[in-house]
């Protein structure tokens, strides 16, 4: 992307029919740490990148329960995330106290497209520069939607968004077809595969990620940290001794020589040939 | 932006003619029983004016949406209100186009708001609702008052059903009622309502609910029985008197 003389205000078509500055909001997206969502019938799985920027401070919260029934996964702009869930809470609320019922994510996730909407087309205001992973169970199922600074918004079986999405996104099309009749479990295990798939150098550590889950019979919460280390532990031996298990190991060529060294010890990091 | 003079005090609103200060056209019980396939609801066709039985041809319950029917007794301008009011949330529920829609117990909350809101501000809509429905195979039966109080229930009535009504169906109602069994007990409440209510009138409709769709029956009276003994000659303890 290069500076134009279109870019100035979110306003201004450009003669190719572009808006710019929506362009580059979305652009904010993907140059933030990853974020991944995947459902099933039943449920749906979060799971997100969180890096703290020193050893000194505390890692940036990405997940946020906007109800019993839905969570959220940002990328981008923390700061617009927390608007944006304070905004979804709200409506939540609201619709609560009058229906006395849950609200439906499809309705939710289209009120929060409408108001990222607006943003494209008022000259005093700016795009929220955040992609929203809403995941939610209403009484039509498990959804898992994610919207864009543009306004859009989708609905996904599963999606990676933030950076090297790519690599997350190769991993979840080869696997999405099983996802509807996934386990729990299993869909957990897939969304930390995804994640790692994101980490290229570094080793997937529970220091680094965060995994929610929502569910029927299963309130949206974030997983803790125990849970978390259980499951990576237990693929990553599962991947060392190259058996198939539950869901089969990456296919990349490096596993066959994976270090025998438990995934606690600071061994040789998967991903190293 | 001019004041309202202080001697309007404090339960006035803008202008006071348009407030619900008594009811004026009205409508009496209404009863409704949950059964085995979804809601039984029963209501005669009055309309009181005052003492008088001014209106017989009156529909006091309406279906609304996919999934709910509204009973109403009381203020009948009020309950045309109401109607207008879930016209509009039923229009911008089905305009969502998303395959969510209402279901009874959402139309039950709202109208719970709408009521206790109206009598915040001293200007109450004068209507006693009976809401009931049935969606993915679950029934739903509640009522809501003028002053918001509302609740669900097996079986409910409004006015002078919750006095002959409710003994009724506590007694006879049970889960799983047959059609025909909960036709019956509604009649045998509703007969008891055309003898002791005054302002019964002998034409009613009963409605019912299912997962499939309402129905409501074609406007149909009770047989009553006046042939007393006690009736033939009453003036027999006090001769002289008419």
């Amino acid at each position: 992307m290069f500076r134009n003389q279109y870019d100035t205000d979110v306003t201004t078509w450009s003669p190719a029919g572009r808006l710019f500055q929506v362009e580059y909001a979305m652009e904010a997206v993907k140059q933030s740490s990853a974020a991944i969502g995947l459902r099933s019938k039943t449920h749906v799985v979060l799971a997100c990148v969180n890096k703290a920027s020193s050893e000194l401070s505390s890692h940036q919260k990405k997940i946020f329960k906007v109800d019993d029934h839905i969570g959220v996964a940002i990328a981008g702009l923390t700061a617009d995330g927390h608007v944006l869930s304070r905004y979804m809470r709200n409506e939540c609320i609201n619709y609560n106290f009058t229906y006395e019922s849950p609200l439906p994510v499809g309705r939710l996730v289209v009120q929060l497209a409408d108001k990222a909407q607006v943003c494209t087309q008022r000259s005093w205001k700016r795009s929220y520069g955040v992609g929203v992973l809403v995941a939610g169970l209403d009484e039509s199922g498990a959804h898992l939607y994610y919207n864009c600074p543009s306004g859009n918004y989708f609905e996904y079986q599963a999606f990676a968004i933030g950076s090297r999405w790519q690599a997350a996104m190769t991993y979840l099309e080869r696997r999405f077809e099983n996802f509807m009749d996934s386990s729990r479990e299993d869909l957990i295990k897939d969304a930390l595969i995804s994640v790692r798939e994101t980490l290229q150098e570094e080793k997937l550590q529970i220091s680094v990620c965060t995994v929610a889950v929502v569910g029927v019979g299963e309130p949206f919460h974030i997983l803790d940290q125990e849970t978390v280390r259980k499951l990576i532990d237990t693929f990553e031996i599962v991947r060392e001794d190259g058996s198939p298990a539950p869901e089969p190991g990456d296919a990349a060529p490096d596993l066959g020589e994976a270090a025998p060294a438990a995934a606690a010890e600071e061994g040789a990091a998967p991903m190293d040939i | 932006m001019d004041q309202k003079p202080f001697s309007q005090g404090l339960l006035s609103s803008e202008a006071d003619s348009q407030r619900t200060l008594y009811p004026y056209v009205t409508g009496t019980s209404v009863v409704a029983l949950k059964y085995k396939d979804g809601i039984l609801m029963a209501a005669d066709m009055g309309g009181s004016y005052g003492s008088t039985l001014r209106y017989k041809s009156v529909e006091r319950m309406k279906s609304i949406g996919k999934h709910s029917l509204l009973g109403a007794s009381g203020e009948l301008s009020d309950f045309q209100e109401i109607l207008r009011y879930l016209d509009e949330l039923i229009l911008y529920d089905n305009m969502w186009d998303d395959g969510n829609s209402l279901g009874p117990k959402e139309v039950h909350s709202y109208l719970t708001r709408v009521m206790y809101n109206r009598r915040n501000k001293f200007n109450p809509l004068w209507s006693s609702l009976v809401l009931g429905g049935v969606k993915n195979g679950e029934k739903y039966l509640g009522m809501v008052s003028m002053i918001g109080v509302h609740f669900e229930d097996n079986h409910v009535a409004t006015g002078f059903g919750n006095h002959l009504a409710r003994p009724i169906l506590r007694e006879e109602w049970h889960e799983n009622l047959s059609f025909e069994d909960g036709v019956k007990l509604l009649e045998k409440c509703m007969r008891v309502l055309l003898y002791r209510d005054r302002s019964a009138v002998n034409k009613l409709q009963i409605a019912k609910i299912t997962e499939e769709g309402v129905t409501v029956s074609q406007p149909y009276s009770l047989k009553t029985f006046w042939g007393f003994s006690a009736f033939s000659n009453p003036t027999v303890g006090a001769e002289g008197s008419w």
